[in-house]
């Protein structure tokens, strides 16, 4: 009970601060972009006027930590692609993701690509983002990029979809035709990890759709977040076993950034929890932004 | 302006009938107009969709689709208007209905094929989107703007109610216009996909056609009646 007192008590010392202060207000060709700060964490916000949603977070006394369960949770897919040489992230938000993947693998090329410029201002300002020799931002509409990159041939092993507005996923990034282009660019031994939403109705299409272009994939849910994380692999997904393994040798690295990777593998399902029913989206059929009010 | 049923212009009843224009008349044509309002911003709001995969829904993509349907629509109401000099009947007003069909096929079975080609053509998806939206919306956009000055035509008898029979055409139009947009994003998105909702475009410019065609031969016949 007295505990219970004191965390009320504390909460109401923190209530104040938990509305922070705004240090920087952008009104780009895409969205409203707002960066703020409180309890130590400076943040970068989309904003809608419903509900505003945290991009990215950073710790300013810790900057290396990832804030957030979806920025850790990408990196679980490294369980199934212990060493990537070609990465490709889609949506850059507060660059936490690249900035650690580059930090993890020095060597690897990593290609973010980002459709708003001024996201890319807001980052390099506020978030300590660089360009490197090795990581370069492309400021393109990912499904534009995706489809010049496959006439190109290119490939990567790891692909980080992450593109999202202030309210959801764009709705051409969400669609079977998109995945199979995104599939279209992933070595033999590539594997995909993207950030979804477990609310809302379109759980179902969403995942229906993913199941439709890379068969079974590894469903990553970890508690207290709304997050669901996508694994797709290439090649037929790992024993929990090898998971497990890997997340030894990831443990001591990673603990840095603050991702507790040792507790992934039994978060990463492969059970199918939606309803195999729901229509796949697709080009032609796809009220995702429709869909994604209704829960 | 009163129509005098016994004044002595009107000999044949037919006759009177065409300088008043019957209910019908006004009905049919201002239903068609209605139709054909609805149909543009339908076809304008799932242009946004078939772009999306090729150049992305970027603000471009939709200055892009407006620029193009302003201008396909200028050129058809000067083209209607044009055309609306010579001998204007409803038969010649339901075969805009027909080409505005027929000319939205080739939009819905080689779209893809159209995008492609642009695609790997043009790089910079601003123009990109503006080359393939001139490619796939500009002619069956025009032919449905010709629909607007033609219908003017076929309604108004006389100067003095022109511009009030303008105003009501527009009226429908737009109405149509605004339901065609509300309709389609809130809804038609929600049901159909984008290519059925397009063939169903077509159907119904199908059945307008030869609605508008059909009640043409109807008037001819009774003129022939009157005449003999």
């Amino acid at each position: 009970m007295r505990t219970f007192l004191l965390a009320l008590l504390c909460s109401g010392l923190l209530l104040p601060l938990a509305y922070g202060k705004d240090i920087h207000k952008e009104k780009s060709l895409y969205r409203n972009i707002l960066v703020e700060e409180s309890n130590g964490l400076r943040c970068l916000v989309f904003t809608v006027k419903r509900g505003d949603r945290n991009q990215t977070c950073m710790d300013l006394s810790d900057p290396k930590k990832l804030v957030f369960p979806y920025v850790q949770m990408s990196l679980g897919g490294l369980l199934l692609n212990d060493n990537p040489s070609n990465i490709l992230i889609v949506g850059l938000g507060g660059g936490s993701i690249p900035v650690t993947l580059t930090e993890l693998f020095p060597d690897a090329e990593i290609t973010v690509v980002e459709i708003d410029p001024a996201v890319l201002r807001v980052a390099e300002r506020f978030f300590d983002f660089k360009e490197t020799q090795k990581m370069k931002v492309e400021l393109v509409d990912a499904r534009v990029f995706a489809k010049r990159a496959g006439l190109k041939g290119k490939t990567y092993d790891f692909i980080i979809l992450d593109a999202f507005t202030g309210d959801y996923i764009p709705e051409h990034l969400m669609t079977a035709e998109f995945l199979s282009e995104t599939q279209a660019l992933l070595s033999d031994d590539g594997v995909l990890v993207a950030n979804t939403f477990s609310t809302s109705k379109l759980y179902d299409h969403e995942s229906v759709t993913y199941q439709q272009v890379f068969g079974d994939y590894l469903n990553f849910k970890m508690a207290n977040t709304g997050n669901r994380v996508i694994i797709a692999s290439q090649k037929p997904l790992p024993s929990q076993f090898y998971l497990r393994s890997k997340a030894k040798k990831f443990a001591a690295i990673l603990d840095n950034y603050g991702v507790d990777i040792l507790t992934y593998p039994d978060r990463m399902s492969r059970e199918k929890d939606w309803d195999a029913s729901s229509k796949p989206l697709t080009d032609q059929f796809n009220p995702a932004n429709l869909l994604q009010g209704g829960s | 302006m009163n129509e005098h049923a016994d004044s002595p212009e009107s000999s044949s009843e037919w006759l009177t009938e065409t300088q008043n224009h019957p209910r019908f008349y006004q009905m049919l044509i201002l239903t068609l107009a209605f139709t054909s309002g609805f149909i543009i911003m339908s076809i304008e709001l799932l242009g946004g969709r078939i772009l999306a995969p090729y150049f992305g829904s970027s603000i471009y993509v939709w200055g892009s689709i407006i620029t193009i349907f302003m201008m396909s629509l200028a050129i058809g109401y000067l083209t209607g208007g044009r055309l609306s000099t010579n001998q204007p009947n409803l038969q010649r007003y339901g075969f805009f209905y027909a080409g505005a069909a027929v000319t939205l096929l080739p939009t819905i079975i080689f779209g893809e094929q159209i995008m492609d080609f642009v695609f790997l053509r043009i790089e910079d998806p601003r123009y990109g989107s503006l080359v393939a939206s001139t490619f796939l919306f500009f002619v069956p956009t025009s032919i449905l703007g010709m629909i607007a000055p033609y219908s003017v035509r076929l309604l108004v008898a006389n100067a003095y109610e022109s511009g009030r029979i303008a105003g009501s055409l527009y009226f429908v139009s737009t109405i149509g216009s605004a339901l065609g947009t509300l309709a389609t994003s809130f809804y038609l998105v929600l049901w159909f996909e984008v290519n059925q909702i397009l063939y169903t475009m077509v159907a119904v410019l199908i059945t307008c056609a030869l609605a508008a065609i059909m009640f043409h031969g109807a008037i001819r016949d009774s003129e022939k009646k009157d005449i003999r």
